[in-house]
């Protein structure tokens, strides 16, 4: 127990979760007191002690499936050379067959009784998978080909009712939910058979995915980027409380002589408990500046959510969004909108597109300063999004910088890899010289880092500054 | 607590104080027992953290000590202060007095004002000690927390060290609000409660209402899920189904259907977008 256990931890940590020793001691320690041969009880055991994050669950989970899947070896590892080939060729089963086994699954699911399930799963994935031992392929191709042999099943799982509306909906997320459930126990299955076959430790390596954290949001993957999203919201919250802890919290007011006057009656007319007046409330402006075009697809959602966080906490926040034209978005993401319905609103109203579509700077940086002369004042911190990319276009540069020594100060997030600024197209450097802080924010990990930068208490010296 | 034997005894001790838990709850509560570790209980609002900490004083019949966090909790509030509006008036009225004659006196019991923390560490009975919300706290009351649940004793300078008696089975909150420092962490157990399944919510539901029919029992809870996973500010909290299925049965309605959830959304959403997103994309379609 004690050697999985620290290939388990040694997997955990190679995936990117944080597990200290003192940790896996205290896990060590708390499988003493439990069962060891009930499977959830160790699982939930180790979440409870190695995992301190709920989005660090599902790396936990897949790893645990790897490593903690002996024990319940399949009864035939190897199927029988006729499987194998009748896999391959297509035709598996006779369609009877194949038909009898789905209504079996179907009946599982529906069942709800985890055993029976687990069989039915047993023998899908013995006569589907065209499981072949050695063969070094990942758990993703059996799975697919497993589901595809399955296609079909989705509608024996409905219940079949021509009903519209609400109970449609409800049958609809009913049976998106079997499926989920069918998913992840032919996956375990599938996980079992290529443990039994190759070892834990190997699997887990091809298993690995990065977490919601560190993925690449430029070149993220559909799955990928769903996982990022989960994460952004708690993110975009916490931004939201940080900047307005900092709001409230700041440098005391000057003293209240009447209430601590008043205060003093209550101790004999002994001044002892000076009363201040609450802080001036600070009123930081913010204009933000976000790149929404193509190249910044996937990246844009993710800094207009950043937008749509700070804009909830400060009254003095305007927004712009563009492409090759500049417009104010600020009206779409005031308090108490709704993330979606503000994002619609921006792909269908805003005026974006001013010629081909394709990033403009220059274009854009002439037209703000035009339209919106006003908007950046010396009291503003401006805050622009983009990857610099100006398809060799002028880059308007001395208008940049004009901008930024009106600002007060001025903060640049760029998406893409340090090492591939001034590259191509991108003018970053030029941009760069302007800025006071120029952020690398690749991934989940690096805006939280940002955050963290720019939402923690700033030094007494500037805090009363900015009071 | 010392006497559960599994997590399954957990499971049925929660049940009998009104709470309903899962495999998850019932063994990371059993393992807190044995271990003696703090609970770290995190989630979205209204999913029963706060209550899983008052079935399980209920449960072991240990009175319950409650720290409300809030931004701004600093020691006095939290841990103890002298009552010195009260030693103020004891120096005025022992006017004339030497100070070394009455030094002693005012700082002893009788000036203490106790606080949560030192209320659980000097209880003569054992005690649930929760921590609601402590992620509304700042880093330094956060250290200081720490150093109270490391060794349950505390230094009083005027007094000297009080070690707790019996050691209490402690429960932290945290809405996420912000990230917990690693150290408070570590030596927690972590224990993520999110919406319950739609069996579970369908037994927390007859538990909680149990006029409610089975059928109807069954629909508010998958119509509460497809709410859930709608992109929302708000989902609906485990209280707020309660609270649904008590308004659905006060109407006397006995089938849910659009028209219905439209006119009583408001008990499930408390924000003008989210009902509108819920009208428009799971009953209007």
């Amino acid at each position: 127990m004690i050697d999985t256990l620290s290939s388990f931890v040694g997997e955990l940590r190679a995936v990117g979760l944080p597990v200290s020793t003192a940790e896996a001691l205290d896990a060590a320690n708390a499988l003493l007191h439990i069962d060891v041969g009930r499977r959830s009880a160790v699982r939930e055991t180790l979440a409870a002690t190695l995992i301190k994050m709920p989005r660090h669950r599902s790396a936990f989970d897949t790893a645990f499936d790897v490593f903690f899947s002996v024990g319940e070896m399949p009864e035939a590892l190897v199927p029988d050379a006729e499987q194998v080939q009748a896999a391959s060729t297509g035709a598996g089963d006779s369609d009877q067959g194949l038909a009898d086994l789905m209504t079996q699954l179907a009946g599982a699911l529906q069942g709800g009784d985890s055993d029976v399930l687990r069989r039915a799963v047993r023998e899908a994935v013995s006569r589907l998978s065209g499981f072949q031992p050695g063969r070094p392929v990942g758990g993703r191709y059996y799975l697919y080909r497993v589901l595809q042999r399955l296609d079909g099943i989705e509608e024996m799982l409905g219940d079949g009712g021509d009903e519209a509306g609400l109970a449609a909906q409800l049958d609809e997320d009913d049976v998106a939910a079997l499926m989920e459930l069918l998913r992840a126990e032919l996956r375990r299955e599938i996980v079992r058979r290529l443990v039994a076959d190759r070892g834990a430790e190997p699997v887990a390596r091809t298993l690995r995915e990065p977490l919601a954290e560190d993925i690449d949001l430029m070149h993220a993957t559909r799955e990928e980027l769903q996982r990022v999203e989960a994460a952004i919201a708690p993110l975009a919250r916490k931004l939201a409380t940080r900047l307005a802890q900092r709001r409230r919290r700041g440098r005391q007011g000057r003293l209240d002589l009447r209430r601590t006057i008043r205060r003093s009656l209550a101790h004999g007319g002994a001044l002892i408990e000076p009363q201040f007046r609450p802080p001036r409330r600070s009123k930081p402006e913010i204009v933000l500046l976000c790149d929404v075009s193509g190249s910044m697809a996937t990246f844009a959602r993710f800094t207009m959510q950043f937008t749509y966080a700070v804009g909830s906490q400060f009254s003095r926040v305007r927004s712009f969004a563009f492409i090759d034209e500049v417009d104010e978005v600020t009206g779409y993401f005031g308090p108490g909108t709704d993330f979606v319905d503000s994002m619609d609103r921006l792909s269908q109203e805003a005026r974006i597109v001013g010629h081909d579509g394709h990033s403009d700077y220059g274009v854009v940086l002439r037209s703000f300063a035009g339209k919106y002369e006003d908007a950046v004042t010396s009291q503003s911190t401006l805050i622009v999004t983009g990857d610099a990319r100006n398809n060799y276009r002028d880059a308007e540069n001395a208008l940049f910088h004009e901008l930024a020594a009106t600002a007060r100060s001025v903060v640049w997030l760029n998406p893409e890899a340090r090492r591939f600024w001034d590259t191509g197209d991108s003018v970053m450097s030029q941009y760069a010289a302007a800025c006071d802080d120029v952020y690398e924010v690749r991934t989940l990990r690096q805006l939280e880092e940002f955050v963290a930068a720019v939402a923690l208490p700033v030094p007494r010296s500037r805090s009363e500054f900015l009071n | 607590m010392e006497t559960w034997n599994s997590a399954e005894e957990v499971s049925l001790a929660l049940e009998k104080a009104g709470y309903l838990s899962d495999d998850r709850i019932a063994q990371v509560v059993f393992l807190a027992g044995r271990l003696e570790k703090p609970i770290l209980a995190e989630g979205p609002a209204g999913v029963g953290k706060t209550s899983l900490a008052l079935s399980i004083a209920e449960a072991t019949g240990r009175r319950l000590v409650r720290l409300q966090c809030y931004e701004g909790l600093d020691e006095a509030k939290a841990l103890y202060e002298w009552n010195y509006h009260k030693q103020l008036l004891r120096l005025q009225s022992d006017e004339g007095k030497a100070w070394h004659e009455i030094e002693g006196d005012i700082f002893t019991e009788e000036f203490l004002l106790e606080r949560p923390l030192l209320e659980a560490i000097r209880s003569e009975d054992p005690v649930v000690l929760l921590i609601d919300e402590v992620d509304r706290v700042e880093m330094e009351t956060e250290a200081l927390l720490l150093e109270v649940l490391d060794a349950f004793q505390v230094t009083v300078p005027e007094l000297g060290t009080v070690v707790a008696n019996h050691r209490p089975i402690v429960v932290l909150t945290s809405n996420n609000t912000r990230e917990l420092s690693e150290a408070l962490k570590r030596r927690c157990l972590f224990l993520h409660i999110d919406y319950p399944t739609v069996e579970r919510e369908k037994q927390i539901l007859a538990a909680g209402v149990p006029e409610l029919s089975e059928a109807m029992a069954d629909k508010i809870a998958r119509t509460v899920r497809s709410i859930r996973k709608l992109a929302i500010r708000k989902a609906p909290s485990v209280s707020e189904s309660l609270d649904w299925a008590r308004t659905l049965l006060a109407l006397g309605i006995e089938d849910i259907d659009s028209g219905v959830t439209k006119g009583t959304l408001e008990v499930l959403l408390k924000y003008r977008s989210d009902i509108e997103k819920a009208e428009r994309e799971l009953l209007d379609s």
